[in-house]
């Protein structure tokens, strides 16, 4: 009773958000039984229309797309959740540090991070990645470095007004170690505002995944990819189909539901974002 | 050259005590400056840092050593690179770029593309800016209406669309359902500024539609914070019509937040002309960047990320000078 109390507080653009999320990551989970033939698996001819066999034709390769779609469920979203959940720790541990040290520690950290905050992001992406090749594991690192300087940011500037009040104090003046202060005082006061900010970011580092995708140095073929399909399967735009824009509207939607909840969040904080 | 600029700017209010909005500009001028000198460190060392050698990508690998070895005297890639990144800088500021890996002058290249990719930002900023603020004083007029939520619900949806997305489903539309528009935007030098505007309308709306969303959300809640004062109060208590309070009243107030948001999107509409530029395969420089990428082209990636970076950070530069410059209380800062 308490529970569908609870959910009936919550506005419905922030229920519908959460069923999609919950829809993507059911379709990401379960991916190879949702999805009708393998990722790689070539299955028919190039480019054949929507039927009952292939329920959204095939690609540039003969893959089915519906399949190659699902797949990129857990591709495109998953590598963009790691992405986050390390900007995140690499973000944060930084923020703390500097809010907790201040002095030059605080100064330095916060000098490098404006300088890297003023190259564009996509260019800079693109600059790395060029120098260190596409892999994955590169990918994930700088992607994940160059979007930790805005974690960085937030966590500094709400672990600074935590780290002035009194019972912070205290405890630093009782001798507790960095970590301690960090998991006990300082995180469970910062989880409101950076729940907020993990789905904001998440969104941006998905958008910006698949645009380095689409852009032929994100995600490498064949692994199914958002933002790749749209890439390798823009010729058949020209001819009025609009499967090879299915995947565009993938992402658009999970970013909308996330950022319905995102809205639903900072509104029951107080917080707002323009 | 922070501390140098610091103290100039101290010196320069200590003499005149006229001007703490020099003082506070030269400062952020020399930050500015300081942040570029930064990236073209990263930029040219990081790519100093990577093995290979240019010389020999360049004439490929059936080049016989001598010839490598001239053109490496030639390049002046013998050279420590602290020596060749001052040679980089300063024939950078000349407007010379150095050698492509193709071996062409990449200013003889650049300059066509930085045009275009100007032009294209700019029409986009004159669709986009004076729409957004409209929309946003709309909203924040009639706020908490179907209008106002409407408007939120697009913005929010044209946030989180991919650029490319946006572009596509422009294309589909209006160059291959309606063929009105043609789905590549090839643009020449000598060509009349009407067909130019014409090839380049969907790409200008791509970048309208994906930048627009901020200016109008900034526009919108300074607005609506500026309703809540008692001077604005006053106002309306007086009877003026709330079209007016808004021009006359709240807008001069709301000038630096709105004007910062505008400029920051301009630089965002720059370096987000990548995937529109793809997309359209409009002749810029993101195309540019992502040609050199996948040809991996070094000394032109250099160029051109310098100059996305230089832009972007010069772009920045002027949108908190402004902010200083039309809000006056951001001269006393606490």
């Amino acid at each position: 009773m308490r529970f569908l109390k609870s959910i009936s507080k919550i506005p419905p653009t922030a229920l519908l958000g959460m069923v999609v999320v919950f829809a993507y990551i059911f379709v990401a989970a379960f991916a190879h039984w949702v999805a009708p033939y393998g990722q790689f698996q070539i299955v028919g001819d190039q480019y054949s229309g929507w039927s009952d066999k292939f329920l959204l034709g095939t690609d540039n390769l003969g893959r089915d797309m519906f399949s190659r779609i699902v797949y990129g469920a857990r591709n495109t979203v998953g590598v963009a959740l790691l992405i986050t959940f390390l900007s995140f720790s690499v973000g944060c541990t930084f923020g703390i540090v500097a809010a907790i040290r201040g002095g030059w520690v605080d100064a330095v950290l916060s000098w490098a991070v404006d300088i890297l905050m003023s190259i564009p992001q996509l260019i800079f992406a693109m600059l790395l990645l060029t120098i260190l090749g596409t892999s994955l594991p590169v990918l994930i690192t700088v992607v994940a470095l160059l979007d930790s300087t805005r974690v960085f940011r937030l966590a500094r500037s709400v672990a600074r007004n935590l780290v002035v009040l009194d019972f912070v104090e205290a405890v630093q003046l009782r001798g507790e170690g960095f970590w301690w202060i960090a998991r006990h005082e300082l995180l469970p006061n910062m989880v409101a505002p950076l729940t907020a900010e993990f789905g904001i970011r998440f969104c941006f580092v998905f958008l910006f995944i698949a645009a380095l995708s689409f852009l032929g140095i994100g995600v490498q073929p064949p692994t199914a990819d958002w933002g790749s399909m749209i890439r390798d399967n823009a010729t058949l735009i020209t001819f009025g189909d609009i499967t090879p824009v299915i995947p565009g509207l993938a992402i658009a939607c999970l970013t909308i539901a996330v950022n319905f909840i995102v809205d639903w969040i900072l509104g029951k904080t107080g917080g707002s974002r323009v | 050259m922070n501390e140098t600029k610091l103290s100039r700017g101290e010196g320069l209010g200590g003499a005149l005590r006229l001007h703490p909005l020099l003082r506070m500009v030269l400062r952020r001028l020399g930050t500015g400056l300081m942040t570029l000198f930064v990236v073209s460190l990263i930029i040219f060392f990081g790519v100093s840092l990577l093995p290979g050698d240019f010389a020999q990508a360049m004439l490929g690998q059936g080049a016989t050593p001598a010839a490598v070895a001239s053109l490496r005297q030639h390049l002046g890639l013998n050279l420590p690179p602290s020596i060749r990144y001052v040679h980089w800088l300063g024939g950078m500021l000349q407007g010379d770029f150095g050698y492509s890996l193709a071996g062409t002058r990449i200013s003889s290249i650049l300059g066509e593309r930085l045009f275009n990719t100007l032009f294209l930002a700019a029409y986009a900023a004159v669709i986009s800016v004076p729409l957004a603020v409209l929309l946003g004083i709309i909203a924040a007029l009639y706020r908490n209406s179907i209008v106002d939520r409407l408007i939120n619900v697009v913005t929010l949806g044209a946030i989180s669309f991919p650029e490319f997305f946006v572009a596509y489903i422009l294309v589909l539309f209006f160059s291959v359902r309606l063929t009105l528009f043609p789905s590549l935007s090839q643009v020449s030098l000598g060509m009349p500024i009407w067909d130019r505007l014409y090839v380049c309308l969907l790409p200008a709306l791509a970048l309208t539609l994906v930048t627009m969303a901020h200016m109008m959300r900034m526009t919108r809640a300074t607005i609506m914070d500026l309703l809540s004062t008692s001077y604005i109060e006053t106002a309306r208590l007086k009877g003026i019509a709330p079209w007016r309070i808004i021009v006359q009243h709240a807008l001069p107030n709301a000038l630096a937040p709105i004007i910062n948001a505008i400029v920051i999107n301009i630089a965002y509409m720059i370096v987000g002309v990548v995937l529109v530029e793809v997309v359209f395969v409009y002749p810029g420089l993101g195309q540019l960047l992502v040609d050199s990428v996948s040809k991996r082209d070094l000394p032109l990636v250099q160029a051109a990320s310098m100059i996305f970076a230089a832009v972007f950070i010069l772009l920045n530069l002027l949108a908190d000078v402004l902010s200083i410059v039309t809000n006056p209380r951001l001269l006393h800062p606490r």
